[in-house]
């Protein structure tokens, strides 16, 4: 498959977290929509890789080029998690204070 | 590589002695010491006495800039930790904790200050963010805290994801995650302008911007930094900030040129809309912490000029506004976690009831405005000097000098208030060893006002 499938179907899905974080309300579901975004860019960086070894194998075929496009979602999935369990941590505690998970609840800041 | 396997290790150490230690008291006094090691052993490194190093096959690259960037914020966590050190006890229960947090952003700092390709950019920023996230949440029963936890966790991984779209594009245009990868023609040795070459690169610009609260994506600043407890605001607002300018420039050092002319100009609305943004809403607020935090996106908006020349003028100019800026919020946070209230009438009358207080705010807060004698003053020279030394671009500096005016008008506010309007401003009762180092902090940043070459010759030494 050509390569702009692959971007495509990766930008569709990010532009689906984005639209997701600007208009939900509930914070879990932003939150999975942040992971989504993750996940959109988890993929294209596969696409890249594959790709980029592609044409490298062209010219040699012992090329390892490409691999660090992969290790680079390997990051990206750990410190997703890390992320993950920071921010839900802090969707508990405020659950625990004011049981809800809204956020358009949370605007004592503005004024 | 010293500074970042040593900050790691203490962050760990610091948990520990949390275990260990019942008496909370001492933990600052531990930390205290850990800096201070982290600082001898980030000189050692500087100077290739002992260095600890681990192959990174090119993803870390230490230069003498970045070195002495980590030296300088160390020393002003030393200070911070000595300053604030007391106030981090009260913050809550978890004290080990906070402060084995604060070594851990110190670690992503000085992975920030010597990265060299995309993945440790990426690292670096998440190991700086994920800890200060918990920090912002540290009060557990107040809800503005919880509320700037949440939208500061939001902000930054949404940012997060966008800077990694940035960073997978620009993978796909070079095929390489190194910091000096450009997209090149092979037979012409021109740079080949692709789409997804400068697209990636407006991404990471969006999200750096996001970081370091430039506007138009500024908005998260005032509220993360109004309900997150002072005393981390404190930290938030200087070194962190600090960081992460650092991080901005080296990334678009050298990728700048593939964007061309454009670069320069979409760099100079958005200082300007942050030095406008920043420094208008400042003039409004009736709270002394909401203004600091306006007031740090419109320093934000200075600091931006030491990426729109990119000179040797403007990475001295950086270390020093780095510094200034740091010292004086630093000590503005300080005498601020001692209010009773945190609005402008709270501080009536300061100088009458604490003339101490009241004098070394009043030097904190000249170095802010950047007035001459202080430290603020050459911060605020250097960068503007910069921008001449790259020419063409007078009118910016204008521009800058007009709000530079414009944001005296608020720091004085709180000047007015100390001194001549009546008042009981009320403090939290206040030690002689803080009201010492208060006067030791403001000295320093007055004798840096006269010797601004004190910060300059360590970067040629």
């Amino acid at each position: 498959m050509p390569i702009q499938y692959y971007i495509y179907l990766s930008l569709a899905l990010f532009s689906i977290g984005i639209i997701g974080v600007l208009t939900r309300r509930n914070a879990i579901i932003v939150f999975m929509c942040i992971e989504l975004m993750l996940n959109a860019v988890n993929l294209l960086l596969v696409a890249f890789s594959k790709m980029h070894h592609g044409t490298a194998l062209a010219t040699d075929a012992a090329t390892t080029a490409g691999i660090d496009g992969q290790l680079f979602v390997f990051f990206i999935m750990v410190v997703a998690a890390a992320e993950v369990s920071v921010g839900l941590a802090i969707i508990v505690m405020m659950y625990r204070n004011i049981h809800s998970v809204d956020i358009n609840f949370l605007n004592r800041l503005k004024n | 590589m010293n500074a970042i396997i040593l900050s790691a290790l203490l962050g760990v150490v610091m948990m520990f002695s949390g275990i260990l230690t019942k008496n909370k008291s001492v933990l600052k006094y531990i930390a205290a010491v850990g800096l201070l090691l982290l600082i001898a052993f980030n000189v050692m490194d500087t100077y290739a006495i002992f260095k600890f190093d681990i192959d990174s096959r090119g993803l870390l690259s230490f230069g003498k800039f970045g070195l002495y960037f980590n030296t300088l914020a160390f020393a002003a966590t030393f200070i911070y930790v000595l300053l604030s050190g007391s106030d981090i006890e009260k913050a809550g229960i978890n004290v080990a904790e906070y402060f084995a947090l604060i070594f851990f952003v110190l670690c992503g700092l000085s992975i920030l200050s010597g990265f060299n390709g995309m993945l440790m950019l990426f690292l670096g920023i998440e190991i700086l963010s994920i800890p200060l996230y918990i920090l912002t949440g540290s009060d557990k029963r107040n809800l503005k805290s919880n509320e700037a936890a949440l939208k500061y966790f939001l902000m930054g991984s949404f940012t997060t994801g966008i800077m990694l779209m940035g960073i997978a594009f620009f993978y796909g245009a070079t095929g390489s995650f190194t910091l000096n990868a450009l997209p090149v023609i092979p037979t012409t040795g021109m740079i080949n302008p692709s789409f997804l070459h400068v697209g990636g690169l407006l991404l990471l610009f969006v999200a750096m911007s996001f970081k370091v609260s430039a506007a138009p994506f500024h908005f998260w600043t005032p509220d993360v930094y109004d309900g997150a407890p002072s005393v981390f605001t404190s930290f938030m607002a200087t070194i962190v900030k600090a960081a992460g300018f650092i991080a901005f420039i080296r990334l678009f050092q050298t990728q700048a040129v593939a964007l061309g002319p454009t670069w320069k100009i979409i760099l100079s609305i958005v200082i300007i809309l942050t030095l406008l943004i920043g420094n208008i809403t400042a003039v409004f607020q009736q709270s002394v912490k909401r203004m600091l935090a306006y007031s740090s996106i419109a320093q934000a908006g200075f600091m931006l000029f030491a990426l729109f020349s990119s000179n040797d003028l403007a990475m001295e100019g950086i270390l020093l506004y780095s510094v200034a800026y740091s010292l004086a919020t630093i000590g503005i946070f300080a005498v601020l976690i001692k209010m009773n209230d945190y609005t402008f009438d709270g501080f009536n009358g300061l100088a009458k009831s604490n003339p101490v207080l009241a004098f070394t705010t009043t030097i904190f807060l000249l170095s802010l405005a950047g007035i001459p004698l202080t430290a603020g003053f050459f911060a605020k020279y250097y960068m503007l000097a910069s921008v001449i030394k790259e020419g063409g671009s007078l009118w910016l500096v204008i521009v800058a000098l007009f709000f530079a005016a414009v944001s005296v008008y608020y720091y004085f506010r709180v000047i007015q208030a100390m001194y001549f309007k009546d008042g009981d401003a009320g403090t939290a009762p206040i030690s002689g060893v803080f009201k010492l180092s208060l006067v030791l902090l403001a000295a320093l940043v007055i004798v840096l006002g006269i010797f601004p070459s004190i910060i300059l010759n360590g970067f040629y030494f």
